[in-house]
């Protein structure tokens, strides 16, 4: 979020400009609090927005970062949220463990389809991510002794978290649980990017070939990072098996991977915030069109999209931050999005 | 056992023969422009609703309809590439995917907003139904309509492409579209008939294929994957690329169901996987 940061001295000066708190940042983080108090029967709602946001983030990872374009992520979220849900109905509904464990196992499905990712670029990259995504829509699909097929995954049964929180209908503890879980991936996400790793990957999104000129493999990058956001997308994946108690095939289905790519780009792709916002704001509308026919609903986004294309082409969060960097701007809200808030000028 | 193979094979070659007319002005567009045109199903849905509106609602005949669902799809095609497609021809893929996304998603909750999500009817005159039997194997006339209609369509493409001043445009412009350019050729305006051409056919594609696939507003996104699975296995801007893709896929998807009902669509995806990491840029792919 290179914002009002006036010119940095060196590399490692930028990035610690890059990693301090905003004000801004504090600002939307405590407004996270703010269902609980103001809508606490919109709390459900707010954990599936707190899940969406995670699984955007995770995308923002490698399409924002790295520039790896993915029409298959949802492959992952699907295999996290299967495997919580086969944990749980084999007889262990302990949430914590159960989130680990399919983070783990979609993270090492990650790691060994970067071997495939990290080879290709463009057009082929896009099939080959599409192609996956569907295998393995299929696959959940046609093994029915295991996953149920279109029926979905019946007997999911969580225990209560550290044995006191039930996941009840009213969401308190699956939106707590949630935010928890988004928050510190995020912090972790956060230190990624804001570290020489995470610079070394906006390297090969702008220059892949250039990269490797100066000496900085890109293949060990890619796989790494994508093996990360594997992992991410398959804890978002496993909160919302945990927290609704089924699974279905809609977890991993193709429209999954295309909406949580349209959430990203309305949100505004490479500055982390962005999924999170689009989620917020994708998940609200839909909420409140739910009156009208579903399939009625890809119209407004549909021209969403084109719109952003056209006109907004950073996104949400990249329109607001062209706004702030005006010189009008900078006077009004300068202040919000400053590093320096502290006094320490860098 | 023979009887069953050689009927698979058929319906394979017919499915796949449908398969060529969708996907092929999708390669030619993407291999002159790499403009990545997820909407390209879009315009044959667009066909296949125009020649069952003329139907049902007018009254035409099934035949008559077809030149109509490909000056249909065509023209809107155009609009869209004049006024919106033609902005992007520089942007990323990722802009490109989007925007087409975009298209096709607005197309959706029109055509269901207008027709309503409902499997449209549509029935072929007498001459086009029935099957014929040879020996122990029986073949649907409308299949055999359909390979025959199809191969008429490809040998008048490729002979426009391989022997008119037109078609050497085009062909300059898919392999090297600065060169084209340097040598005078309006890059720009063959590329905007190649596209009213490739959504034409589409939508001639999508007109025959409500006999075999059906008809509803998932079309646009159904068909999708199999029009991209066929250009990108097929090589972009290869005809003959296309053509062996469509049928590889046609006839490898019948097969599958007819074997292996219990997995489905699987073995497609895994094909296309296996061909796609062998071959990144298809089996006739030059780059």
């Amino acid at each position: 979020m290179a914002l009002s940061a006036p010119a940095p001295a060196g590399p490692l000066q930028y990035l610690e400009a890059q990693a301090r708190w905003r004000p801004i940042e504090l600002v939307f983080w405590l407004a996270t609090l703010l269902p609980f108090v103001l809508t606490p029967s919109y709390l459900v709602l707010a954990s599936q927005i707190a899940v969406t946001a995670l699984f955007a983030m995770s995308l923002d990872l490698i399409l924002g970062y790295a520039g790896i374009v993915s029409l298959g992520h949802a492959a992952f979220f699907g295999f996290g949220a299967y495997t919580a849900g086969l944990i749980s109905k084999w007889g262990w509904g302990e949430p914590l463990t159960g989130l680990v464990l399919a983070g783990f196992a979609a993270g090492l499905l990650g790691y060994l389809f970067s071997f495939i990712i990290a080879r290709f670029r463009h057009l082929a990259l896009i099939m080959i991510t599409l192609g996956f995504g569907l295998l393995l829509e299929e696959a959940a699909n046609s093994a029915n002794w295991l996953t149920g097929g279109a029926d979905g995954l019946q007997g999911v049964h969580m225990w209560p978290l550290f044995n006191t929180f039930q996941f009840d209908l009213y969401g308190y503890t699956a939106y707590s649980y949630a935010l928890i879980a988004l928050f510190l991936c995020f912090l972790l996400s956060r230190r990624l990017i804001n570290s020489p790793f995470g610079l070394s990957l906006r390297g090969i999104r702008e220059n892949i070939v250039r990269m490797r000129a100066i000496g900085a493999e890109s293949r060990p990058h890619i796989r790494t990072i994508f093996t990360i956001a594997a992992v991410m997308a398959g804890v978002a994946g496993a909160i919302l098996t945990q927290s609704t108690e089924t699974v279905s095939l809609g977890s991993l289905d193709f429209q999954r991977s295309a909406d949580i790519l349209v959430i990203l780009i309305l949100g505004g792709t490479g500055r982390l915030y962005g999924g999170l916002i689009g989620a917020v704001i994708y998940l609200i509308a839909r909420d409140q069109f739910s009156g009208i026919n579903p399939q009625y609903w890809y119209f407004p986004i549909g021209i969403l999209l084109i719109l952003v294309v056209l006109f907004l082409p950073n996104g949400i969060l990249g329109g607001l931050s062209e706004m702030v960097n005006t010189e009008r701007g900078q006077r009004w809200f300068g202040w919000l999005t400053s590093s320096s808030w502290r006094g320490k000028s860098p | 056992m023979i009887v069953s193979a050689v009927s698979v094979l058929f319906d394979g070659f017919a499915y796949g023969m449908l398969l060529f007319l969708l996907s092929v002005g999708l390669s030619v567009t993407l291999g002159m422009m790499n403009f990545v045109n997820l909407a390209h199903c879009t315009f044959a849905m667009i066909g296949g609703y125009v020649t069952v509106t003329l139907m049902n609602h007018v009254g035409w005949p099934f035949l008559a309809t077809l030149p109509i669902a490909f000056i249909g799809a065509a023209a809107i095609s155009v609009v869209f590439e004049r006024t919106m497609f033609h902005r992007l021809y520089r942007a990323s893929e990722l802009d490109q995917c989007l925007l087409t996304i975009g298209v096709v998603f607005v197309s959706i909750a029109a055509t269901a907003y207008i027709f309503s999500t409902s499997q449209q009817p549509v029935s072929l005159p007498n001459y086009l139904r029935g099957s014929i039997n040879v020996g122990p194997m029986t073949f649907g006339v409308y299949r055999i309509f359909l390979i025959v209609f199809a191969l008429i369509v490809s040998a008048a493409l490729i002979g426009a492409l391989e022997f008119t001043r037109f078609g050497a445009q085009i062909r300059a412009a898919v392999d090297n579209q600065r060169m084209a350019r340097g040598l005078g050729i309006n890059v720009d305006g063959a590329f905007a008939i190649a596209f009213a051409l490739g959504s034409g056919l589409a939508g001639l594609g999508g007109a025959l294929a409500i006999d075999v696939v059906g008809l509803d507003p998932s079309f646009a996104l159904v068909y999708l994957v199999y029009v991209l699975i066929v250009v990108a296995v097929g090589g972009l801007g290869s005809i003959g690329g296309t053509f062996v893709a469509a049928m590889l896929l046609g006839i490898s998807d019948m097969a599958g169901k007819y074997y292996f009902p219990a997995i489905g669509s699987f073995l497609i995806y895994l094909v296309m996987i296996s061909l796609l990491m062998w071959r990144p840029s298809g089996i006739f792919g030059r780059r």
